[in-house]
């Protein structure tokens, strides 16, 4: 097989979709473009047929009941729905939410929209590994919680958060558990039954299907829980989502869903293969280092700082063949380094040297050995021009240097 | 976001990569920015003591491309030049140069600080005052 470029390594923002979504949705856009909220004609069955069969294929990925399947336009509209959903429904209760400081922004975002509508928000410190830490998350509970929400696995450092665990207390003292799976299910196995998750949210493009479409998985039983809908109209979706439903985008994601739980298993031991074998490489290189837990890890992700070189000048080495991200602040719109790296502890200065790895259905092996070569060459030319290498190898306590911040 | 041709040709073919003799009377050398925001240039000239010409420069810097290209840029514009001529050199300068974009007009702006911190080191090494910052950024 050829090398092809560039080569595409940053499926953690998305993935590309697997052609036989593709083939599964081509039907619904033309032909079969019936509203499935349409009763009474043959247009609005077929839809309405093809929707169910999603919600199942939906459902049997994550071992619930195709009524538990609330489909939304992505996994942020869910995480809206669900947080603001749970803290609208359970007002009297309580109004006080526990989340972590390394979620993703939809969630965090979220959480700082509910204080403003008089909710209270704990946001938890990871540890150094960006792991949560349970005796934490226990003491942070109050009569007035209601809701817990922890990321299933980090989109920058691929940690998997022990959710069965979070679940138990979630349920011990009376507060829902809320779980953002976007970048963990269909990667990982994820039950919602044995991990004891009330709320999920989850989306189409990460896991090989369109953009557009996600889902909002809500427990029907034990409890049963319920969210105040953030859309007004129509009353679809159990009334949780009202909107015409997008069919295509739905066969979509219910045709990537019958792939993952297919052939998840045998990807994720591939796909961490080729990882640990990309990460064994690049930690050849002097100082650097791996960010997050090794152990409790997405099996295709691995982010990595190569202290001394600056992300985005580190990218631009290879950017027309390899496609990365960087926790840089010049890759990002805030001109802030990545607040999940710096939510480890790392300094700014480990946070602007970190490039995200996340590999996907369609990496093969040439292209993880190109992607070693290129990165090791570049590396090694950066440091040749970093004053900061320079320094280091001359045993200048950098620290002790009066940087002029500007 | 796309880099302009001359961005990409500095920072694949950097002009000038290297070191000076800092104890060197004659060098002076500037180092600006800070690794917690990203970008650290270090950027030497060495004056000929009888012309007062800047016959060399030499830069090091940890950033982004446009700061490599900046500070790349900067010491092919210092070769040849006096000092005088040297502190004459714009931020904009560069900017145009390059063709830098909104959101890169700190790099152009740290190599403007690089080149004056340079020669004011020269100067204060050769008992001469430093110069006054003219504009604060």
């Amino acid at each position: 097989m050829e090398l092809k470029f560039p080569i595409y390594l940053d499926n953690n923002a998305t993935t590309p979709m697997d052609p036989r979504v593709l083939d599964a949705m081509l039907p619904y856009f033309v032909e079969q473009f019936g509203n499935a909220a349409s009763r009474n004609h043959s247009f609005g069955w077929v839809a309405e047929e093809a929707v169910d069969y999603a919600r199942e294929q939906v459902a049997k990925l994550i071992n619930c009941d195709p009524k538990e399947v609330i489909f939304t336009s992505g996994a942020t509209e869910a995480n809206n729905l669900a947080i603001k959903g749970v803290f609208e429904m359970y007002a009297s209760k309580g109004n006080h939410i526990i989340t972590c400081t390394t979620e993703h922004k939809a969630v965090l975002d979220t959480c700082k929209h509910v204080e403003k509508m008089g909710g209270s928000v704990t946001y938890l410190q990871v540890q150094p590994d960006g792991l949560i830490d349970l005796a934490e998350l226990e003491k942070a509970i109050t009569p007035q919680t209601i809701l817990i929400t922890i990321m299933y696995g980090n989109n920058e450092i691929g940690v998997v958060q022990p959710i069965k665990e979070i679940a138990a207390i979630a349920k011990k003292h009376g507060a829902l558990f809320f779980t953002d799976g976007t970048q963990a299910v269909g990667k990982i196995p994820v039950d919602v039954m044995a991990d004891g998750i009330d709320l999920m949210s989850f989306s189409g493009h990460k896991m090989y299907g369109p953009k557009g479409v996600g889902v909002l998985y809500v427990r029907r039983k034990n409890p049963r829980v319920k969210v105040t809908a953030q859309m007004d109209g129509g009353g679809h979706e159990r009334g949780m989502r009202s909107g015409t439903l997008n069919v295509p985008g739905i066969v979509g994601i219910g045709k990537a869903c019958e792939i993952c739980r297919l052939e998840m298993d045998a990807e994720a031991v591939r796909l961490s293969i080729m990882r640990d074998r990309l990460e064994a490489a690049l930690t050849q290189i002097d100082e650097s280092y791996v960010n997050g837990n090794v152990q409790h890890r997405l099996p295709h992700v691995a982010n990595i700082s190569f202290k001394y070189v600056e992300g985005e000048g580190l990218l631009m080495g290879f950017n027309k063949q390899i496609a990365l991200s960087s926790g840089s602040a010049c890759t990002s719109a805030s001109l802030e380094p990545s607040y999940v790296l710096k939510s480890l502890g790392l300094g700014d200065d480990l946070a602007h040297s970190s490039l995200r790895f996340g590999l996907g259905r369609f990496t093969t092996d040439m292209e993880i050995d190109y992607t070693i070569k290129a990165i090791t060459e570049t590396v090694l030319k950066l440091r040749e021009m970093s004053p900061l290498w320079e320094m280091f190898k001359e045993g200048i306590d950098m620290d002790k240097i009066e940087w002029a911040h500007h | 976001m796309a880099y302009s041709e001359k961005v990409i040709d500095h920072y694949s073919n950097p002009k000038n990569v290297g070191t000076l003799d800092k104890a060197n009377k004659n060098v002076g050398t500037g180092l600006v920015g800070a690794p917690e925001c990203g970008d650290v240039m270090r950027l030497q000239i060495e004056v000929d003591e009888v012309t007062g010409i800047i016959k060399d420069a030499k830069f090091k810097t940890f950033g982004c491309g446009s700061a490599i290209a900046s500070s790349s840029l900067a010491t092919e514009w210092l070769k040849g030049k006096t000092i005088d001529e040297a502190v004459a050199i714009d931020n904009m300068d560069i900017v145009e140069e390059l063709n830098l974009p909104p959101v890169k007009i700190h790099c152009s702006v740290l190599a403007e600080d690089a080149i004056k911190s340079a020669i004011n080191d020269y100067r204060v090494k050769n008992g001469l005052p430093e110069l006054v910052e003219e504009k604060a950024h």
